[in-house]
């Protein structure tokens, strides 16, 4: 098995488990968590592809390769947006849940409002 | 040939995401997510790709680790309460199919990938000679495919742009994350002074070598910018606030120069980010040299988030 056939089956095999967890998690900073884990099993994949052009005494097609680093750095502003929006949301709150009916903050000092 | 290395690095990462996935804290899940980034960088050398694997170390693992490290502990109070949100057995048996029968899909195309394999690597080693730059990465990144590269800066740009806009009414303009307290003798402040000289200079040699060699200005820009947050973590500079006009200055330099050089190209050889014979290497410098500070900055500030002190005097 190539270096390329393993890491292809291993990104496969990440961006299920990372939709799983985008899906079932609840909490915002889980559901970021899982859609890295989905960003890099793409980048993975795409990686594996690029490892498959090899010619030209180059180890992989130059590229794609370009391009993943390009992705690598859009995907951590993108990280770094959602994060801020879920961190002002917190601070606008004082929950972090997408729910439509917020539960009542957990045990709070004042509870007597 | 099965390669042993290779099969225990993915059985790695596959359980690192698991528990990054599956466990019960989040930062525990953080935790593991950050030793998955680290994980990955080897990944990218086994395929051959020592800059993404570069970039990899220092954007994947390390700039959005310490980002969501940060967030963990903020949103610390807020997970006994999401445990009441866990989504029912069912919800979670359709996910797991869902999931399970697009890995197998994705699976099957990896395994029926067609043959011959279609690659540009001949053209780009044909090509490169005329740009003067002696790593495909590079010439891909600045000559190629420079479009690419100029829209992604812009992209960093306005995503800095949402994250102040996210700031409340009376920290606009103010300055982003919290003044740390500086303790002048403690380890903190000592690593960050015999760390941050050696940083910058080992950031300046990555930026500098990725002419010709892994390395490049991603790469370098995220070491200089972990250097200046080691510095205001540690208390001995402050976050500077967002209405300083050489801050804004610089941060929109870089795509502005990036943009001039594709305007030079446009009057001199014919199309918007084409370099006339003979002058590459020295246009392409240009853009490096402007977007260096740019990043530098864009990530630094990133990572500090949203301005939350009032607007400075």
């Amino acid at each position: 098995m190539s270096d390329a056939t393993t890491f292809g089956l291993c990104a496969s095999a990440l961006i299920g488990l990372g939709l799983y967890g985008l899906i079932v998690n609840p909490q915002p900073l889980r559901k970021i968590l899982a859609f890295n884990v989905i960003g890099s099993g793409v980048f993975m994949l795409f990686g594996a592809i690029a490892r498959r052009g090899a010619a030209a005494g180059m180890g992989g097609d130059p590229v794609p390769q370009a391009l993943l680093i390009t992705g690598i750095v859009v995907a951590f502003s993108a990280t770094a947006l959602a994060v801020a929006l879920l961190l002002r949301l917190h601070a606008a709150t004082g929950t972090a849940t997408l729910a439509t009916d917020p539960p009542p903050p957990a045990p709070a000092p004042d509870r007597d409002a | 040939m099965i390669d042993v290395l290779n099969l225990m690095l993915a059985a790695l990462i596959l359980l690192l995401a698991a528990e990054t996935v599956f466990a019960r804290g989040a930062f525990a899940a953080v935790a593991g997510f950050v030793a998955y980034g680290l994980l990955l960088t080897l990944v990218w050398l086994r395929l051959q790709s020592v800059d993404v694997a570069l970039t990899e170390a220092a954007i994947g693992g390390g700039l959005t680790g310490a980002l969501l490290i940060g967030a963990a502990r903020r949103l610390r109070g807020t997970e006994a309460a999401a445990v009441a949100e866990r989504p029912r057995l069912g919800t979670r048996l359709v996910a797991a199919l869902l999931s399970a029968t697009v890995a197998l899909a994705l699976a099957v195309c990896v395994l029926v990938l067609p043959v011959p394999v279609h690659t540009l690597a001949p053209d780009v080693a044909a090509a490169m000679e005329v740009t003067g730059v002696g790593n495909p990465i590079t010439a891909v990144l600045l000559a190629f495919r420079a479009i690419d590269t100029l829209l992604e800066a812009i992209v960093l740009l306005f995503a800095l742009i949402g994250v102040w806009s996210l700031a409340p009414d009376d920290s606009w303009n103010g300055r982003p994350g919290v003044r740390e307290a500086s303790d002048p003798n403690g380890i903190l402040a000592y690593a960050a002074r015999v760390l941050a000289p050696l940083g910058i200079v080992i950031g300046t040699y990555i930026f500098w070598i990725g002419a010709d060699h892994p390395g490049g200005k991603f790469q370098g820009a995220t070491i200089m910018a972990a250097m200046w947050l080691l510095v205001m973590m540690a208390g001995l500079a402050d976050a500077p606030p967002i209405d300083r006009p050489w801050l804004r200055g610089l941060l929109v330099a870089g795509p502005l120069a990036f943009i001039a050089v594709g305007v030079v190209g446009m009057a001199t050889a014919g199309a918007f980010l084409a370099y006339p014979p003979g002058v590459a290497k020295p246009l392409i410098l240009v853009v490096e040299f402007a977007l260096m500070p740019t990043l530098t900055l864009i990530l630094g500030l990133m990572l500090l988030g949203a301005p939350q002190r009032g607007a400075a005097p």
